[in-house]
């Protein structure tokens, strides 16, 4: 008996050991991503611990002492709060309504031309904008919209006063979003378009003959098509409201304009890294984190619970 | 048998026409703008504004522009980043993305859990600043490299990837009693040059045109890649006085300064508007493997 599990026990060992033997490769493939996202990913998240701390370069992270929310507080209660906040959602909230329709549109559309080597032509012009540099749109608002710049040109010629785009609040979201349409939108439209090319054109055909007419089509066959991309998408956007891009709003900052551009991000930049207020400046990101989180959570109840199931996860 | 449209219909599918076309235009134009006035005479494109008179033209704001050493240094540097980035990228992903893609990978759901997290939750900017200056790659050039490296979306994309290469090569090289790193090398990698191309055109396209990270992590100003200088030369409007004669400074500062921005513009977007056309198709095809998880 005792002899019997002895040797079941070995021969499991040796299995065990083959298993390895011969699948260890696997595990060194994987060994590299495993590190880096441990490393670079996870490293962080157990830093965030300095948002809870009175941070002290000298003591380090771990051995800053506790302040528990404090800093959160710190955040809440500023008289920057309101602003930063409202100023984030909104630019976030109006590209989403704004950002969301215009691809499928484009896709819908796109979809009419029957003439192939038209429409790869266009979708080649209208995908180009999302290959150039955040950098080099900003460079270019600046350029087109300063005071002596060609729309400006066209403006005076008109009203003869030149318009401070760039330094005057109420158009940093205005800019900010149709750039961000004149950008993306048309790349944004590459997946409902090929869910649009995989429509059975017999669809079409029947639809046709029992007389139904281009909109009707259109609002039974090819909207039914891609509503379940649109749900996708429209989560994932929604879900990253509060973590809209630093990059864009950074660049088209100016001091004039700062009372609609400051959002979250830019915040946590200045007060972090510029200023050296890690702590602060690390709870207030992680604030956003959360915020985000719980976002895309909610959204993502509502969108299945009106798409009959369709939602993410 | 052809679709028949109503007269309503033929004249819906008219104004479609008009108005991609004129989404078309709304693209063109401001690139067209950029190109022709990156072309003129300094003076002309400040007292007449766009010609296109050959006359008008010269080539006075690319000479100034390729003379500046800290663009050319940068050209430099973002061709090494983009480069190293996109390799070290590919590597991991491929090799991640692939060893997720076979069954006899034991704990495959924990490590998805662990990979997919990081999508949703980040520590954030601060905490990860001073991971990387703690790690001592403050002011080098790993900093922009490795902590981007491993992406979650590139790994699944890669295991989508080999999840659809037919398996019957692996079965017949494992029969043979081929290792798992020979069936690697010998049969899986030769079968990947599709998702290898268009992972490396992702990694390269997104480090070329980012500033982000170098920023930060980057206060040497011989390491900055071209999208930090061209941010100084286009937003912080610092043009080089060195590509400037010292003794009309001033002044030819200020009439060279914008066409010195438009052919700045030009010649760091030139890669990729080369690039473009003829890899849409690679890059089409990333969005649609994304998109089908």
């Amino acid at each position: 008996m005792e002899a019997k599990q002895a040797q079941a026990a070995a021969k499991s060992g040796n299995a065990t050991l083959d298993y390895w033997r011969k699948h260890y490769f696997l595990y060194i493939l994987i060994a590299p991503a495993l590190i880096l996202t441990l490393v670079f990913k996870y490293g962080p998240m157990y830093g965030a611990v300095i948002a809870f701390k009175d941070f002290s370069p000298i003591k380090g992270i771990m051995g800053s002492d506790w302040v528990g929310l404090y800093n959160f507080e710190k955040f809440l209660s500023s008289p920057n709060f309101d602003v930063i906040f409202m100023n984030t959602l909104k630019l976030s909230f109006f590209g989403l309504i704004l950002g969301f329709p215009i691809p499928i549109l484009l896709a819908l559309m796109l979809n009419q031309i029957r003439h192939t080597g038209a429409k790869k032509n266009i979708q080649l012009f209208l995908y180009a904008p999302n290959f150039i540099s955040v950098v080099v749109v900003v460079g270019m608002l600046f350029i087109f919209l300063s005071p002596t710049g060609p729309i400006n040109h066209l403006i005076t010629l008109i009203t003869g006063e030149p318009v401070m785009f760039m330094s005057r609040p109420e158009y940093f979201r205005g800019i900010y979003i149709l750039s961000d349409i004149w950008t993306g939108a048309g790349w944004a439209s590459i997946i409902y378009v090929a869910a649009l090319a995989n429509v059975d054109p017999e669809l079409h055909h029947a639809a046709n003959l029992d007389g139904a007419n281009l909109l009707q089509r259109i609002r039974h066959i090819d909207l039914p098509t891609i509503r379940p991309i649109m749900a996708i998408v429209f989560i994932l956007a929604a879900g990253g409201i509060m973590s809209i891009g630093f990059e864009k709003a950074y660049l088209m900052q100016t001091a004039m304009n700062l009372p609609t551009s400051e959002i979250i991000p830019t915040y946590v930049y200045k007060i972090g890294l510029q200023s050296g207020d890690y702590a602060y400046s690390a709870a207030v990101g992680l604030f956003n984190s959360v915020i985000n989180v719980l976002l895309l959570i909610t959204v993502n109840f509502i969108v299945k619970r009106l798409n009959e199931g369709d939602g993410l996860y | 048998m052809a679709i028949k449209h109503s007269r309503l219909d033929r004249l819906l599918l008219i104004l479609n026409g008009i108005f991609l076309t004129l989404a078309v235009l709304v693209v063109v134009i401001p690139l067209l703008y950029v190109v022709v006035a990156s072309l003129m005479d300094p003076s002309a494109l400040l007292s007449r504004g766009l010609s296109f008179k050959l006359s008008d033209w010269s080539l006075e704001g690319y000479k100034k522009i390729l003379s500046n050493p800290a663009m050319i240094r940068g050209f430099g540097n973002a061709v090494f980043y983009a480069v190293s980035f996109s390799v070290l990228t590919v590597v991991v992903s491929v090799c991640a993305g692939y060893s997720l893609s076979d069954n006899r990978l034991k704990g495959k759901g924990l490590f998805m859990t662990l990979f997919i997290i990081t999508m949703f939750f980040s520590g954030g900017l601060i905490p990860t600043y001073l991971l990387v200056k703690n790690l001592g790659l403050l002011n080098t050039v790993w900093a922009v490299i490795i902590p981007g490296a491993v992406n979650v979306w590139n790994i699944i994309l890669s295991r989508t990837f080999f999840k659809g290469v037919p398996l019957e090569l692996k079965e017949a090289a494992n029969v043979d009693g081929a290792s798992e790193m020979r069936i690697f090398m010998q049969v899986v990698l030769p079968l990947s040059k599709p998702i290898v191309f268009v992972l490396a055109l992702y990694a390269f396209v997104g480090q070329w045109n980012s500033y982000f990270d170098a920023m930060i992590y980057l206060d040497n100003p011989t390491l900055h890649p071209l999208q930090l200088v061209l941010r100084s030369i286009l937003i912080q409007n610092q043009v080089d006085p060195g590509m400037i004669s010292d003794q009309l400074a001033a002044a030819e500062l200020k009439r060279l300064s914008e066409i010195i921005k438009y052919a700045a513009i030009v010649v760091s977007s030139l890669p990729l508007i080369i690039m473009y056309p003829f890899f849409q198709k690679y890059f089409e095809k990333g969005v649609m493997v994304g998109s089908l998880k």
